[in-house]
């Protein structure tokens, strides 16, 4: 809400510069988010009066103006403005002026005519058209004809007026109105605010339940209630209203809805008003909506009601949707002789659903949803009738017709210095804390330790002990608040082991040239569903934004995919990415919470080094991001072998270059080449992958970081070099190996691999170093050679090897 | 000429030789062996020390003795000063350009975003809290009746909610974490002590300030004495210990269900240093987090007696520290994963 500082100061003896009291509200009530003047930026611009209007001679729509603006010639201007006429007083934009949308004024010629600057419309210097009463819109403004001319115009049109605009929280209702505003900043500077409140004259003949009468239902309006005026005029409210309303962003229309959300600025009190005479059997009802009901607001909004919202209507129409706007069919006109002001409280739920549910945002509707002084609908009542009749010379009937009232009274909270003190941390007196509360206008009784405050519903935000520790702490000031650290008990803080291994995991695969990439969760139906590890069903959003982000993943990999794209598409071709985050599972459809599971998954394209002077770069490989994965899981201590197994199991995998990764027998993730179709997909170059179940790692028992002694005796390695056939795998030799090289073979390294020049085809040479060691003794070279023996004729039975 | 000087002779001579013998295997295999070897020439003339007088016999082979020690010590000193030259050589032929470029070693980065939650952790860890995690798919129950946002409370207006079903959501706050530690903790272990990192989701369109997925941190501190003014001076401490003691931090009333008092953070702008710019608006402040005193109806919600127990929470966002910080201008950065990007930060 913008709030005007002018209108402040009229209930409030306010010295401070403009924006040190917005940095005041800040700092002790509420955001503000800027202190503006319709001024700002504007440069001379003034005051003038048209002397003559001729019809400009090579135009048939511009007119050449001489203009009097208090100088000592009149000013030639040329003005296309359908309202421009002789005798006007008008905004004068002079030469080397600036207007609006920061647009500077020269002389110019017009059709080659002579203009020495401009007239203008209120949108042409600033104001937004939303706000510029119809009649001005399609012209320039003429004031009223008590303006000066040659003086600026500022103060005639409240442009001079600073302006606060809060950004109210939704506990603080009650400063989106003059009224509250006014009570916070008399807490703030400890001033007291000087208030009028209304006196009706109403007329003795005439009686409002004569001419209304109303029926609520009680849970939709707890307040209700209605005055009745006869014989107004319609028409534009002065201009001192005028000015209120479009500094607040409000459209200036007539002088009986002006006064509606002039009565709503100042106290936060939304007013509806009904033309009399429209209204069916002089009953208004407050009732749920018919389901389908269509009606069309004030603004031309055309809704389809349903049976949760709330209308206030006749025997036969709706004719406002209650608390929101009001409705055509009983809506004031030209015409209106005879009118009804409604005030009332409409429960702030169903005002708040109706709202979102029809996206109808309403001055009336922001404030019922964050709740309206339940003391105060009387006097806002009141107040509009008291300044209709003012304007208008409105009769006022007699009484106000009541539907439903509460009686608001002030709340009650009992509270402790001690307490105060205790939570907040200060070291208050008594005297000072009681005066924080006098201050804010709260009601105080003292007793001992014991203070007993009583808060007025124009604070119905504050009804418990946590809320008048808000009071103290902000009025007193957060600055004043010493800084301390918690005392008491000392905890120990430390990481769990799962969080070092998932600190550890990241640390490892940095260190292997991998870099941390954090992708979405969400994504599409389609990636969702890719590199799946395991069967499950999908989660989706019920209202996704768009279909990119309609599912959470089952995946780390896609969003890699993704990322690997967005890099090779910017000319970075080499790149190594992990991420570590969770999927999401469901074992059965009607799962409605899935399991999150904590995945790590990486990539490798293009090349893992560049080339450089003494290294040629080489293209990624099956090998190297095995020995990557290979690092990372032997790092993490397993207690269980390693595997890993071909498989073709993976639509998104190349079937020829992927495996699956087993511990222990337990499958925790695959590793391999995407498939090429679907880098193409992706629109990226080669690329391999790894994806494991990081939860599962996480669970799985570890070795005991014991250091293996170290045999004193020498070891003895023996090479071999074998002819194979081209689909025996590396994994079966080496079990046979292993299988058969007896109790001291330690390690079996192969070191050479060769399918080219010189080896029949079908067939490969792979050379292994068994190297044999003893703990307890010197190895004996018998030992090892018949070790060898058993090797070599176990392979040649079981392969058909050729032994070179 | 007595066989005294002929040993002398021959000293002369395998001193001049080996003095200017320039290579080791000249003096070794030729000169050593000529003079020293078993056919060498001291050997030569011992043969002819038979004869000789019986009395002069020791006197020649004690000279022989010496004229062989001083040949030996001289080949050896020859030897290791040839050696020093040959190394010599070697290195100066081995001399290399040490202005060329290393050889890379692989490299990768950590994240910007986890770099900073790591330190964030790491500094309350030594302030005695734990570190837990919560779902990110989360119960509505948690994420909002729980923290004190009842239905239709206008509060939620602010937290755009990707919806699962009409009970599950995707969290759009790290702040139902409190919920569900506070109904678990048993306070007969202490004070509660704990942050809890994670993403959260709001249903916000992309844009360089917006995105539908970024990362808080929550902290909450529960235990019968904690004040308010121990909330001001532990995000005192974790500004100052994350950006450095120049960076003041200043509380202003705010608004969250959850809190009572509430309190937004604002923290030394990083770009002009509390001077006033355009970043901070001309206030030489930057709102960096909200916080406050845990609302008694969530700890009453959680089975915990207010009048008993209390204590404060906070909430913050890494990805707005990481773009105040390092002046990223989109927020979407943190989330396409250009490596270029991604490298800058270690
Ligand atoms: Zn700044």
């Amino acid at each position: 809400m913008k709030v005007s500082y002018n209108w402040l100061k009229e209930y409030l003896n306010l010295n401070v510069p403009a924006d040190q009291l917005g940095e005041k509200i800040e700092r002790t009530a509420v955001e503000v988010d800027s202190v503006t003047k319709h001024q700002d930026g504007l440069k001379k611009l003034v005051v003038g009066k048209v002397v003559s209007c001729e019809k400009h001679p090579n135009s048939d729509h511009l007119h050449v103006c001489q203009v009097d603006v208090n100088q000592d010639d009149l000013l030639q201007i040329v003005c296309g403005a359908p309202n421009v006429a002789a005798g006007e007083k008008v905004i004068v934009a002079l030469p080397g002026s600036r207007i609006g949308n920061n647009v500077k004024i020269k002389r110019a010629k017009m059709r080659g005519v002579k203009s020495n600057g401009m007239l203008c419309g209120l949108d042409e210097v600033g104001f937004d058209r939303s706000v510029v009463p119809e009649k001005w819109l399609n012209g320039i403004y003429v004031f009223p004809d008590d303006a000066k001319v040659g003086k600026p115009i500022y103060h005639y049109l409240g442009m001079d007026d600073d302006l606060i605009d809060l950004d109210v929280t939704p506990n603080r209702g009650d400063m989106l109105s003059i009224y509250g505003t006014v009570h916070e900043l008399a807490a703030i500077y400890d001033l007291k605010p000087d208030l009028n409140h209304p006196k009706v004259e109403e007329n003795p003949k005439l009686n409002a339940s004569d001419d209304i009468s109303a029926d609520v239902d009680k849970k939709i309006a707890p307040i209700y209630k209605l005055r009745v005026l006869k014989n107004v005029k319609i028409q534009p409210s002065p201009l001192w209203m005028q000015i209120r309303l479009w500094n607040a962003d409000i459209r200036p229309v007539n002088n009986v809805v002006d006064i509606t959300n002039y009565i709503m600025l100042k106290y936060g009190q939304p007013i509806q008003v009904y033309d009399l005479d429209k209204i069916n059997n002089q009953k208004l009802l407050v009732r749920n909506a018919r389901l389908n009901e269509k009606v069309e607001t004030t603004d031309g909004d055309k809704v389809t009601l349903t049976d949760d919202d709330i209308v206030v209507a006749d025997d036969q129409k709706p004719v406002a949707l209650a608390g929101l706007t009001g409705l055509k069919g009983a809506e004031v006109d030209q015409n209106t002789k005879n009118i009804i002001f409604e005030a009332g409280v409409f429960s702030f739920v169903k005002v708040r659903k109706m709202a979102q549910r029809h996206s109808i945002h309403t001055g009336s509707s922001q404030r019922f949803e964050r709740g309206v002084n339940h003391a105060g609908v009387n006097e806002a009542l009141d107040a509009a009738c008291e300044i209709e009749h003012r304007f208008t010379d409105a009769d006022i009937e007699q009484g106000t017709v009541t539907a439903s009232d509460i009686d608001a009274k002030p709340v009650n909270v009992d509270i402790t210095l001690t307490r105060i003190n205790r939570v907040l941390g200060l070291s208050l007196t008594m005297p000072e804390a009681s005066n924080i509360f006098k201050r804010l206008g709260f009601g105080v009784e003292i007793n001992d330790d014991q203070m007993s405050v009583s808060i007025p519903p124009r604070r119905w935000d504050i009804h418990i002990e946590a809320d008048l520790f808000e009071e103290i702490a902000r009025i007193y000031g957060y600055d004043n608040m010493p800084s301390t650290l918690p005392s008491g008990p000392t905890t120990i803080g430390k990481l769990t082991n799962k969080q070092k291994l998932i600190r550890r995991s990241r640390r490892i695969l940095q260190d292997s040239g991998l870099t941390h990439a954090i992708s979405y969760s969400l994504t599409t139906a389609k990636k969702a569903n890719m590199f799946m590890m395991r069967k499950s069903y999908e989660t989706k959003l019920k209202m996704p934004m768009t279909i990119d982000r309609s599912t959470l993943r089952m995946n780390l990999l896609s969003g890699l995919l993704d990322d690997v794209a967005y890099n090779q598409a910017r000319g970075v071709d080499d790149v190594a990415l992990y991420e570590l985050g969770r999927v999401f599972y469901k074992d059965d459809e009607k799962q409605v919470r899935p399991n999150e599971v904590e995945h790590i998954a990486g990539v490798i394209s293009g090349s893992l080094s560049i080339d450089t002077w003494n290294h040629k770069s080489k293209p990624v490989d099956f090998y190297q991001l095995k020995g990557i994965v290979d690092n990372y899981l032997d790092d993490l201590n397993l207690n269980g072998d390693i595997d890993y197994e071909a498989t073709s199991d993976y639509p998104e995998m190349h079937p020829g270059r992927t495996a699956n990764i087993y511990i222990h027998g337990h499958k925790i993730g695959f590793i391999g080449q995407i498939h090429p179709v679907i880098a193409d997909k992706f629109n990226i170059k080669p690329t391999y992958a790894f994806e494991l179940d990081l939860k599962t790692l996480i669970e799985m028992p570890k070795r005991e970081q014991t250091a293996d002694s170290v045999s004193k005796y020498p070891s003895i390695s023996r090479d071999i070099a074998i002819l194979v056939d081209k689909n025996v795998t590396n994994k079966e030799i080496v079990s046979a190996i292993q299988k058969r090289g007896g109790a001291f073979l330690n390690q079996v390294h192969l070191f050479d691999l060769y399918d080219g020049a010189h080896i029949p085809s079908g067939k490969k040479s792979m050379a292994y170093t068994l190297t044999y060691q003893d703990q307890h003794d010197t190895l004996q070279n018998e030992v090892v050679d018949k070790s060898m023996k058993k090797i070599q004729r176990d392979l040649k039975q079981q392969f058909n090897v050729t032994i070179r | 000429m007595s066989l005294k000087d002929d040993l002398a002779n021959i000293r002369d001579q395998a001193l001049s030789e080996i003095k200017n013998v320039s290579d080791v295997s000249t003096l070794n295999q030729k000169i050593r062996v000529s003079f020293l070897g078993k056919r060498g020439k001291i050997t030569k003339v011992l043969r002819d020390i038979k004869n000789l007088d019986p009395k002069e016999r020791p006197e020649v082979g004690k000279y022989s003795n010496i004229v062989r020690n001083k040949i030996q010590d001289a080949v050896a000193k020859k030897n290791q000063e040839l050696k020093q030259a040959l190394l010599n050589q070697k290195l100066k032929d081995e001399k290399i350009d040490v202005t060329l470029p290393g050889s890379p070693v692989p490299k990768g980065s950590p994240h910007v975003i986890q770099s900073i939650i790591d330190h964030i952790c790491d500094i309350f860890l030594g302030m005695g809290y734990q570190v837990l995690s919560g779902p990110e798919v989360e119960e509505e129950k948690y994420n909002f009746e729980r923290m004190n946002l009842p239905k239709y409370h206008p509060a939620r207006d602010m937290q755009a909610t990707f919806y699962i079903t009409n009970d599950i959501l995707m969290r759009t706050q790290t702040s139902p974490m409190q919920a569900r530690v506070l109904e678990k903790y048993d306070f007969s272990k202490g004070p509660l002590k704990m942050i809890s990192p994670g993403i959260v989701f709001r249903r916000d369109n992309d844009d360089p300030t917006h995105s539908h997925q970024f990362h808080q941190v929550e902290g909450l501190v529960i235990d019968k004495n904690i004040k308010m003014s121990d909330l001001k001076g532990t995000l005192e401490y974790l500004i100052h210990q994350l950006f450095g003691d120049k960076f003041d931090i200043r509380l202003r009333p705010s608004y969250f269900p959850f809190t009572e008092p509430s309190v937004e953070v604002d923290m030394t702008c990083f770009n002009c240093m509390g001077k006033g710019c355009n970043i901070c608006k001309n206030t030489g402040w930057i709102e960096v987090l909200g916080a406050g005193m845990v609302h008694p109806n969530v700890l009453k919600m959680a089975g915990i007696d207010p009048k008993e127990y209390g204590g404060f929470a906070f909430g913050l966002g890494p990805d707005r520290f990481a773009m105040l910080r390092y002046g990223v201008k989109d927020i979407r950065d943190f989330y396409l994963d250009d490596v270029r990007f991604l490298s800058q930060f270690d």
